[in-house]
């Protein structure tokens, strides 16, 4: 038999010498964490906050998959999932967790598979669904610290909102294409409304994000893409933030009799941004640590005077999707009928012959255009053509000098026809190709492709390789 | 007392500026020619003779850097949009004075939008 008590000196030494947090170490958990326990400052009274805490992760992506492997492999007790899509190829470059062999399935089935593998003895528990203002409340409050990892704002204020109210810490992280972002909120938790105070109060998602962007200026991962060791690094930070609040027992304000270390002061919250770069190696604008301001006296959640409950969230109010733009979604269609044209009616004409000589410009992003595009289309990205039509209306200089230029040259009043990858950019196109005067008065024609290359993928070529 | 004491300050040049720096991130760079550092000298004063500051630091990144007519990317009636942090030398601009903030030699400005992919 092992000497226990002499291996882990459970009995004696132990201040807080209440239920689980002074037990014994089993001999399993000894050997599975010990090299983590030995870190100065982790111990055997870390571990054990860590055994007897719990975790939500909200969202089960590409943040969440490795927040969740470090999470567990580190051994905290019950750790939640909350998720509602399916596993996806297009998510496996980066959702690490996941695994080919379960395409199709449940996120958060699949992700607790992969981390029952790492680590059986926490107690895991799925929440198959997407948190909403209905259901965050009674989920939020079975655990001990939150870590936000989706993919909306509205998601994102939601939670942070019930965060605040239910007095739970937050590790909020987000990341597109090639920049990652981490802040720890609301930690040590304060009551809603307190704002004075040594040190000051911590921030929540509000006090440092005020207002959300406007919607036509935010991207997603599916939009602009990710580079998956990018949102890995945010995700393993996220884990590393929440693991460390737990151990060091941070979620606890300190007791003002004792003297407060300096070390475990969070008073001064820290935004840590990432800027990847492609083309260029680690350099002095990789990492940045942000100094942020604390709690906002006139914060909408959290701040003097809040009137934010959780049975107003529940009621629909604040409401999240209106607060974020979602409601008013950008308009689909801006032109006229007349000046559209299906993918399918394009294709069947051309191949009929019966288009004359045109220009098909395709104005997606240079990297969406190299993996395949309709025959005879230039490539003429939407940013570089929106800058050379500012230049051109600025300096003067003939309007259709912004079309590429074509071999054999085609006549004046050859046609142009616009396409993008959903149809919303191609439209702007069309408008602004006419404000120019590029039409010459109406005798050429300038048409939008309705539904852009996913339409043609969709109506024309189902082996399109559409990104 | 060293030597360099006791010379005569510098002849003030006949337009002042100010030598800063200019960071973007999470995608802003891309309507600055794509490039996430800038090292600019902007006038030390604006038109009305008043100290640059934020705000006019804003202006004229408008008028000379923002070569993408999607300037609704960056400003929307003439302040920063919502989603864009601001912070100088580091620190939320919220706790150096937001937009009054004066700028000072050797000061770096970072523009930052956040991000909510996941």
């Amino acid at each position: 038999m092992h000497q226990d008590s002499e291996r882990n000196g459970a009995a004696d030494g132990d201040a807080n010498g209440k239920d689980g947090h002074s037990r014994r170490l089993t001999d399993e958990e000894f050997e599975r964490y010990s090299r983590q326990m030995i870190v100065p400052g982790m111990g055997k009274e870390g571990q054990l906050r860590l055994i007897n805490s719990r975790i939500l992760i909200i969202g089960a992506g590409g943040l969440g998959c490795p927040a969740a492997q470090y999470i567990a492999g580190a051994g905290v007790g019950t750790i939640g999932l909350v998720d509602g899509d399916v596993v996806d190829k297009s998510n496996l470059h980066r959702q690490v967790g996941h695994a080919t062999s379960r395409l199709g399935m449940k996120k958060v089935d699949s992700l607790i598979e992969h981390l029952r593998g790492l680590n059986p003895l926490p107690t895991y528990v799925p929440h198959a669904f997407h948190l909403d203002a209905q259901n965050a409340a009674d989920i939020v409050a079975r655990y001990d610290v939150v870590v936000d990892c989706t993919d909306n704002p509205a998601t994102r204020y939601l939670i942070s909102d019930v965060c605040v109210l239910l007095r739970k810490p937050l590790v909020s992280a987000a990341s597109v294409q090639k920049s990652g972002q981490l802040i720890v909120l609301n930690c040590p938790p304060t009551p809603q409304g307190v704002v004075d105070g040594t040190p000051r109060a911590a921030p929540c998602y509000r006090c440092c994000f005020k207002k959300p962007p406007p919607p036509g200026s935010m991207v997603s991962c599916g939009e602009a893409g990710i580079m998956g060791p990018v949102v890995g690094m945010m995700g393993v930070a996220q884990a590393g933030e929440a693991i460390k609040i737990i151990a060091s027992a941070l979620h606890i304000p300190p007791d003002p009799s004792s003297s407060v270390s300096p070390e475990t002061n969070l008073g001064q919250p820290a935004l840590l941004i990432y800027s990847y770069d492609l083309a260029s190696g680690v350099g002095p604008y990789t990492f940045r640590a942000l100094m942020m301001a604390g709690r906002r006296r006139t914060c909408f959640a959290c701040g003097e005077g809040s009137t934010l409950t959780l049975e107003g969230i529940r009621a629909g109010s604040p409401n999240y999707e209106q607060f974020c733009g979602l409601a008013t979604s950008i308009n689909q269609t801006r032109l006229p009928p007349e000046d559209r044209i299906t993918a399918s009616a394009y294709a069947a004409a051309a191949a009929r012959g019966e288009l004359p000589p045109h220009i098909l410009l395709d104005t997606r992003e240079r990297e969406h255009f190299s993996f395949g595009s309709v025959d005879g289309a230039v490539n003429v990205p939407f940013g570089k053509l929106l800058v050379a039509a500012a230049a051109i209306k600025r300096d003067g200089a003939p309007a259709d000098t912004i079309l590429p230029t074509t071999k054999p040259s085609l006549p004046d009043d050859a046609p142009v026809f616009v396409v993008c990858r959903r149809g919303l950019d191609s439209q702007e196109v069309v408008e602004k190709l006419r404000e120019l005067g590029v039409d010459n008065g109406g005798k050429r024609k300038i048409m939008d492709i309705i539904g852009g290359m996913k339409a043609w993928r969709d109506e024309v070529d189902p082996t399109f390789p559409f990104i | 007392m060293s030597a360099a004491a006791t010379q005569a300050p510098p002849a003030v040049p006949a337009v002042q500026t100010i030598p800063i720096t200019v960071d973007f991130s999470g995608g802003l760079e891309m309507l600055f020619s794509n490039r996430r550092h800038h090292s600019l000298d902007v006038p030390a004063a604006d038109d009305e003779g008043k100290k640059s500051n934020i705000g006019f630091l804003v202006r004229h990144l408008c008028s000379t850097a923002l070569k993408d007519p999607r300037t609704d990317l960056f400003v929307l009636d003439h302040h920063i949009r919502p989603g864009i942090l601001v912070l100088i030398n580091d620190a939320d601009w919220e706790l150096e004075g937001e937009e009054a903030y004066e700028l000072q030699p050797g000061d770096n400005i970072l523009f930052v939008s956040t991000l909510h992919g996941g």
